[in-house]
């Protein structure tokens, strides 16, 4: 995200703490996808992800007179919804949201084996990405997909920054074995 | 540390930044000292590459995951109405007006073209947003920057008709939405400058052939 768009969010968040629903309203359309997204990986089911947004969002309409601005919007809301996130699926543990045994997000890629047959490496490097533990998912969303750096990720997930670049090292390479077990070599690790 | 973390060998202190560095959030230090190392490195220059596609896929996968229904916008909008009152701005019904027409538009659509219409809308509020700082130095309402010359009608666009072509359409008009959506039809305000019966008709008709137009018919 630029420097133009951080600053033009933290205006949008002063507007708020007023009482803006205009500036609301952008606020959401700029970042209710991405969010909508990162919720939908961590619980895997797009009703309990499009409800998780509405509570982040009503957590900032809220909370955004208490905003001091010491990270980017975007961290906020993102470690706003990994917490509602969380919280949710702590309440469905022993439900269909448990984190391991949920059925996954509808999965339209092929198995990796299948797509090992096909050649289509991507796909089954997509498929395994989505066999990651919660813990992985998030990590290497947050690096990949949210650009987020690593004090940021720290932030959002109330990690230590070490652990951060750790732990997504191992989820590169349970990746790694994952691929290998459908038959896919990357020349790492 | 969780079990995740509980490994023996860890990265290497670069070998550890490679992901940030295919993602283009080190600093400028910690990138030059990435770079010189995978220069140097044939091994970690392998890695990063297998990193590269990682991201990529990455991306792509969370791209794939669609967007959310406007059902969660509804939701969040009226659990704010509950809200108590609060600020000297409650800007823009009128934007919440045509974000839930257009919403109900089309079928809930995941993928691409949600996200597209959303961004236009968002593009469309930001225009909108900085013409009322700019205007005022402070909080307006949208709808309280509209001026009261120009011709109005009452407009219903096809079903079918896209955001991308009703902007269009407002662009080549001079045209503005100052109300509604009521019974599906907005009132649009054409130019600055009230018109003569004649010229006022005669805009009507065109507006009324326009082929994304289904019903046009002058307003006070």
């Amino acid at each position: 995200m630029s420097a133009t768009q951080a600053a033009s969010d933290e205006s949008l968040i002063g507007r708020i703490a007023q009482g803006d629903r205009l500036a609301m309203q952008v606020l959401y359309g700029r970042h209710h996808v991405r969010v909508y997204r990162f919720a939908l990986r961590l619980v895997r089911k797009e009703q309990v992800a499009e409800d998780l947004i509405s509570e982040v969002f009503l957590d900032v309409w809220r909370q955004a007179g208490k905003f001091e601005g010491r990270s980017a919007v975007s961290t906020w809301l993102l470690a706003i919804t990994r917490f509602k996130a969380l919280s949710a699926l702590r309440k469905k543990r022993d439900a269909e949201l448990d984190d391991e045994t949920a059925a996954a997000i509808e999965d339209t890629s092929d198995t990796p084996e299948v797509a090992v047959a096909k050649k289509d490496t991507g796909n089954a490097l997509r498929n395994c990405l989505t066999r990651l533990s919660r813990e992985h998912r998030e990590i290497v969303d947050l690096v990949y997909y949210h650009e987020k750096s690593v004090e940021e990720v720290a932030e959002i997930a109330g990690i230590p920054v070490n652990t951060v670049k750790t732990r997504l090292f191992y989820a590169r390479k349970k990746l790694a074995e994952l691929l290998k077990e459908a038959g896919i070599e990357r020349g790492w690790p | 540390m969780t079990a995740n973390d509980k490994e023996l060998a860890g990265p290497g202190d670069i070998e550890a930044l490679l992901p940030w560095r295919a993602a283009g959030t080190l600093s400028a230090e910690e990138t030059r000292l990435v770079d010189a190392a995978l220069a140097n490195d044939p091994a970690l220059a392998r890695q990063y590459e297998v990193i590269k596609d990682e991201l990529a896929e990455t991306v792509l996968l969370n791209e794939n995951l669609g967007a959310p229904s406007t059902r969660a916008l509804e939701k969040l909008f009226g659990a704010i109405d509950a809200e108590p009152a609060r600020g000297a701005s409650q800007a823009s019904g009128l934007m919440a007006r045509l974000g839930a027409f257009f919403g109900g538009l089309s079928p809930r659509t995941l993928g691409w073209a949600a996200a597209a219409a959303m961004l236009a809308l968002v593009l469309q509020a930001g225009i909108i947003t900085n013409a009322v700082v700019k205007q005022s130095g402070g909080y307006q309402t949208a709808s309280s920057t509209v001026s009261t010359a120009g011709t109005r009608a009452l407009v219903k666009f096809k079903s079918d008709a896209t955001f991308d072509q009703i902007t269009a359409f407002l662009v080549a008009y001079h045209g503005s939405v100052v109300a509604g959506p009521q019974a599906g039809m907005f009132t649009v305000k054409f130019g600055d400058t009230a018109l003569s019966a004649k010229d006022a008709e005669q805009l009507i008709a065109k507006v009324k052939a326009d082929n994304i137009v289904t019903f046009a018919a002058a307003t006070q």
